[in-house]
């Protein structure tokens, strides 16, 4: 803009219009924010009476009496663990097969049956997992693994005395349960590693397996670690499919045949019929453990996914 | 490495060749979708409380949580930046990953406790709560592909940001949007944890929220765990529909997903 000789342009400064499009959405979205903090708000005000009265004992006390007004928490906070890490220890050798031939193997048409048929899973709703594992399941799983297993393996105690309803059956529907989550995420991390890597392998002269085994996993295992705890997560609050096999049994359980009992089965079976001010408080509390232990699971396994999948990529 | 594949893939297989055996022959008469709860030795008993129930719980938590999420899914792609969308993507990652139990007794503390009655209002709120954050991360994704020209285009022609958003982009992404809410409502469909001390379950055909009402979930876990072979044959029944209903909701979303991938080659 041409000026004459000795004129200023005054420039008026800048007003920031306020984005009110930004602030509603905003707005609406910190609904989920809120949400959560306000969970764990009322959950902890519900359980605060027993939260009290039981301190710490309640977590390392055995005794779950709702007569005399005991409670003890570590029977189902073993059983939430054994059923989870089980579940875990049965589902990663499938899950991570299944993830790596999604990831590169077979051709198109085989890896989306496959693909299709894992998300399906995914996609059962749990209480049609907890008919399927009541009826068909546990008493295969009973005749054909428990009874055979506690024959030869009996001396050793927590591979005695199978039953029908057990701490090992329910690991067991949780495995299929937690089968999809795995692979779906490991497959992505795996497809993450670059192609390069697997490219000087073979130039190397590695083989298929070779590649596999020792350049690609290796390389994804922190992301499939990371896959592996988030799974646990979703194991750790997977509720009717279990309470449906695990036994109802409120003690930590001498063989893992025997039956058991998980925090959120306790809470599924107890809490409409649970009178009293401590009985509800108690069974609150047990979901206040739940949730933050998933909490804790949950946030450690999406930063190890999400700084993997970050460092992987930056390595290429 | 195809055994260990393979392996995963016989539970699949299983799961429905034991529901559609042990379902159909109860679900084939039309009086099982006609009819309610009958007492254990009374014929004729069906599944017509748990599906009025189902399709009130959902279509309730739906309304309250699709048009949240779909606007707090557009916030995140539009404002992802923001550290409050981190915030709000970090708390949706965590509510999805909570266990459906513990939004049970939060909406029985919530609603259930002060109000001293069981209804279906807390029953939708507690599968609204479990519906939301798939919503609004679904949408984030869809409205995340639109390529950025398009958005550039609106504003250069001078439209406002929020026409741009809601009138250009959101449509254009609407099969994804769908396809999210459509995965919200199945998983909805199949909750069952959420509803046992909200819902509650009913033994009578009901239309009304402020109530107890009966849903599928509930039937197929109640009726399980009964000692009488008619109400467990019920609950295989029940369990064929909820499957029917679920895997149907499920494959029409990859349809509509398919449609939107080939529309948008042609572009």
């Amino acid at each position: 803009m041409a000026t004459a000789a000795g004129s200023q342009v005054v420039i008026p400064p800048v007003r920031r219009v306020p984005d009110r499009f930004r602030t509603l959405t905003g707005a609406i979205a910190s609904v989920v924010p809120l949400i959560v903090v306000v969970i764990v708000v009322i959950l902890f005000q519900q359980a605060s009476p027993a939260v009290w009265r039981y301190g710490v004992g309640f977590l390392t006390g055995t005794d779950w009496n709702p007569v005399t007004e005991s409670f003890g928490a570590l029977p189902a906070i073993f059983g939430t663990v054994a059923t989870s890490f089980l579940a875990l220890a049965l589902a990663l050798p499938v899950g991570v097969a299944v993830a790596v031939v999604l990831a590169e193997q077979g051709q198109q048409g085989i890896r989306g049956v496959i693909g299709t048929g894992v998300e399906l899973l995914a996609a059962i709703p749990s209480v049609v997992y907890g008919i399927w594992a009541l009826y068909v399941l546990a008493p295969w799983s009973y005749a054909h693994l428990e009874v055979p297993l506690s024959e030869r393996f009996g001396f050793i105690g927590w591979l005695s005395q199978p039953g029908v309803r057990s701490l090992f059956n329910a690991s067991l529907v949780l495995a299929v349960m937690i089968l999809p989550t795995l692979s779906a995420i490991s497959r992505d991390v795996i497809r993450a590693v670059p192609r390069g890597l697997r490219e000087n392998a073979v130039a190397l002269g590695a083989t298929w397996w070779e590649t596999t085994w020792r350049v690609i996993l290796p390389a994804a295992r922190a992301g499939i670690f990371g896959a592996t705890i988030l799974a646990l997560g979703r194991a750790l609050g997977e509720t009717i499919a279990v309470t449906m096999v695990i036994g109802n049994n409120h003690s930590i359980p001498p063989s893992i045949f025997a039956p058991a009992y998980t925090l959120s089965a306790v809470i599924a079976n107890e809490f409409t019929e649970a009178t009293g001010v401590y009985h509800p408080a108690a069974l609150i509390e047990l979901g206040l453990v739940l949730i933050l232990v998933t909490l804790i699971v949950n946030v450690a396994a999406l930063w190890l996914v999400r700084s993997t999948s970050r460092d992987v990529s930056r390595a290429a | 490495m195809y055994v260990l594949t393979l392996l995963a893939l016989i539970p699949l297989g299983l799961i429905l060749w034991f529901t559609v055996s042990k379902g159909l022959p109860p679900a084939l008469h039309l009086e099982f979708f006609t009819n309610s709860f009958r007492p254990v030795g009374v014929p004729g008993g069906g599944v017509a409380d748990a599906i009025v129930g189902t399709g009130i719980l959902v279509g309730l938590a739906s309304l309250m949580a699709i048009p949240v999420g779909i606007l707090g899914g557009v916030y995140l792609a539009e404002y992802g930046v923001a550290r409050w969308a981190g915030w709000v993507r970090l708390a949706s990652d965590v509510l999805v990953g909570t266990p459906s139990i513990a939004i049970g007794l939060f909406a029985y503390a919530l609603l259930v406790a002060p109000l001293h009655h069981f209804s279906g209002y807390a029953g939708s709120v507690a599968l609204a709560v479990l519906m939301l954050p798939i919503v609004i991360r679904t949408t984030e994704g869809a409205v995340a592909l639109i390529p950025s020209g398009l958005r550039e285009s609106g504003l250069a022609l001078g439209l406002p940001r929020w026409r741009v958003s809601l009138q250009l982009i959101l449509p254009a992404a609407v099969p994804g949007v769908i396809t999210g809410a459509l995965l919200a409502v199945a998983r909805a469909s199949g909750e069952t944890a959420p509803l046992l001390f909200t819902a509650f379950g009913n033994q009578h055909l009901v239309f009304d929220p402020n109530g107890q009402l009966q849903a599928l979930p509930l039937t197929v876990y109640q009726y399980a765990l009964q000692p009488y072979k008619s109400l467990q044959d019920q609950a295989w029944g029940a369990a064929l529909v909820l499957v029917v209903i679920v895997l149907g909701i499920n494959l029409a979303s990859r349809w509509v997903l398919r449609r939107q991938i080939a529309l948008a080659g042609q572009l």
